[in-house]
């Protein structure tokens, strides 16, 4: 009998496919909420109406779902594929190799960066989220947009980023989360076949100025609400 | 001694593996070579100190080794954590004494992944590797007269391709430097030599999806890319091969009607 998908994607390169493809998912998402983070330069009213529209629009909850989902198949994957690599290579060498016969640090740390990353993020969504609710109001009057009241979540943030060993702790996670991508976002592309000597520079290239770009676009909130 | 006074040899501390068997710990054990001259390979070092061993009674180190030339794939050794030593391109045999120092320490060490058990001191049991090999590295050819060799065109970038992928010796040095023990190098290399060409489509899909489940099977790890592989391959094979190994792979799946043996067929 000819064998189908599921024979296909519980295979270990079939479930490479749900890193890459899991992970590239949040590679878009991540993206994108960097960038409406950098709303915040444009002042308290753009940052809540950005924030208000997001949490309105009744697609969120798809966006949401599909997110979960993925993170939910990206963690359960790597964590499965790490614990099989345990135990496929039980005893490394005596010697480490620095040599490119090695392997860097980032592409060795994914399953730590990874589960940090994981953990950062649900305490992320507990701390804003989920976290302390202020009425947005503006010369005594609760501001009020399509209807519903419209959250503080500006205050939120700034109150958050003043507290040092929060930043602290912000700070760490994103570099991890960076390191995650370093190695992550190129590798994606190499796990779905796209390899050729034409463009595996640019595609390099691209996975490293992601990872910094994101990372950096992520750290500039906190440090301009701590230093100013 | 004499061998120090001369300098063009080479005082050698080595820190070698020794197990007995698979079923026993092994432990490194330190000798010293008081005279290597720079011109020998590291096989020849061996020799050397095996003989030593002989001599006084000691039982010699157990080394896989063949053709001494770089194209039979047997001399498998973790010198310095690294397959086939410090060298690029090269294999253990090809490699020689003159890229070490007098008073060099060098820690040598059998390839190390469980699909590769351990039978003697350095000499692994890779035959893992030649079961994924006949799982369907192959073409079925009905034997007859030979075909006209260039019957079929085949462009001259393809056919480069190919016979680059088909350098691999199945040393399994791949293996040996994943820090998964993943074989994805070795089985993207057997699957691209046959993919790239017209005389491989026939069995496309069932080739790749055979030799990938017989890599699982034989608990290979899986791939993440980290690119050791390739930078301890004496071969020099490409990781583009896996690459195009998880494209045909994808193809299988998608498109291809593939039982799991050849005997369900
Ligand atoms: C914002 C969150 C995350 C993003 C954007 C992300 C992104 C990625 C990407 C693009 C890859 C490369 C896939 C490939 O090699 O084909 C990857 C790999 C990996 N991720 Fe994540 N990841 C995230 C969170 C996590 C979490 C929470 C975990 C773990 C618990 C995790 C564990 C891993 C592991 C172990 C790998 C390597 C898997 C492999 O190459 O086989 N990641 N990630
Ligand atoms: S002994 Fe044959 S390749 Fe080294």
């Amino acid at each position: 009998m000819s064998q189908g998908i599921l024979k296909y994607m519980s295979s270990s390169i079939g479930r490479k496919y749900i890193m890459a493809v899991s992970g590239l998912v949040w590679v878009l998402f991540v993206l994108t909420h960097m960038i409406g983070n950098l709303l915040i330069f444009a002042g308290k009213d753009a940052y809540n109406v950005y924030s208000h529209k997001l949490i309105t629009n009744p697609l969120i909850y798809l966006a949401e779902a599909a997110l979960v989902i993925f993170i939910g198949a990206h963690a359960f994957t790597g964590i499965s594929l790490k614990l099989r690599n345990n135990r496929t290579k039980p005893t490394l060498y005596a010697v480490t190799p620095k040599s490119a016969k090695g392997a860097s640090l980032s592409s060795k740390s994914m399953i730590w960066s990874g589960t940090i990353t994981l953990v950062f993020l649900i305490l992320h969504l507990v701390t804003f989220k989920y976290g302390q609710y202020y009425a947005y109001s503006k010369d005594g009057a609760d501001v009020v947009l399509d209807g519903i009241k419209v959250r503080d979540i500006h205050q939120l943030v700034i109150e958050c980023f003043e507290k040092p060993g929060y930043v602290a702790w912000y700070g760490i996670c994103l570099v991890l989360v960076g390191l995650h991508l370093y190695h992550g976002v190129a590798s994606s592309f190499q796990t779905l076949g796209l390899n050729h000597p034409k463009f595996n520079n640019a595609i390099k290239m691209f996975g490293w100025a992601y990872a910094i770009v994101v990372a950096l676009g992520f750290l500039a909130v906190p440090l301009y609400v701590f230093i100013f | 001694m004499a061998g120090n006074n001369n300098s063009r040899t080479m005082r050698i501390n080595l820190k070698v593996w020794r197990q007995q068997n698979e079923k026993v710990q092994g432990n490194l054990v330190d000798y010293t070579l008081d005279s290597v001259s720079p011109d020998m390979s590291f096989l020849e070092m061996f020799d050397v100190l095996n003989e030593q061993l002989v001599k006084k009674g000691e039982e010699p180190v157990a080394f896989a080794h063949d053709c001494r030339e770089g194209i039979c794939g047997s001399c498998a050794m973790v010198i310095d954590g690294e397959p086939h030593g410090p060298q690029t391109g090269t294999t253990t045999c090809q490699l020689h004494m003159r890229s070490f120092s007098d008073g060099d320490t060098i820690v040598v060490e059998p390839f190390r992944a469980k699909a590769f058990p351990v039978v003697k001191d350095l000499v692994t049991n890779r035959t893992a590797l030649d079961r994924i090999q006949a799982a369907g590295g192959y073409v079925t050819v009905s034997t007859g007269n030979a075909p006209d060799g260039n019957a079929i065109p085949i462009s001259k970038e393809i056919a480069d391709l190919a016979m680059d992928a088909a350098a691999c010796i199945q040393c399994g040095a791949c293996v040996a430097a994943c820090r998964n023990g993943s074989a994805m190098l070795f089985v993207s290399a057997k699957v691209s030599q046959l993919a790239l060409l017209p005389q491989g489509q026939a069995e496309r899909d069932r080739r790749v999806s055979r030799m990938v489940w017989q890599m699982d099977e034989e608990d290979f790890g899986s791939c993440t890319n980290m690119g050791s592989c390739a930078a301890a391959c004496p071969k020099e094979i490409k990781v583009e091969n896996i690459a195009r190994i998880n494209r045909e792979y994808a193809h299988a799946m998608l498109f291809g009607r593939v039982s799991e043996r050849v005997s369900d067929e």
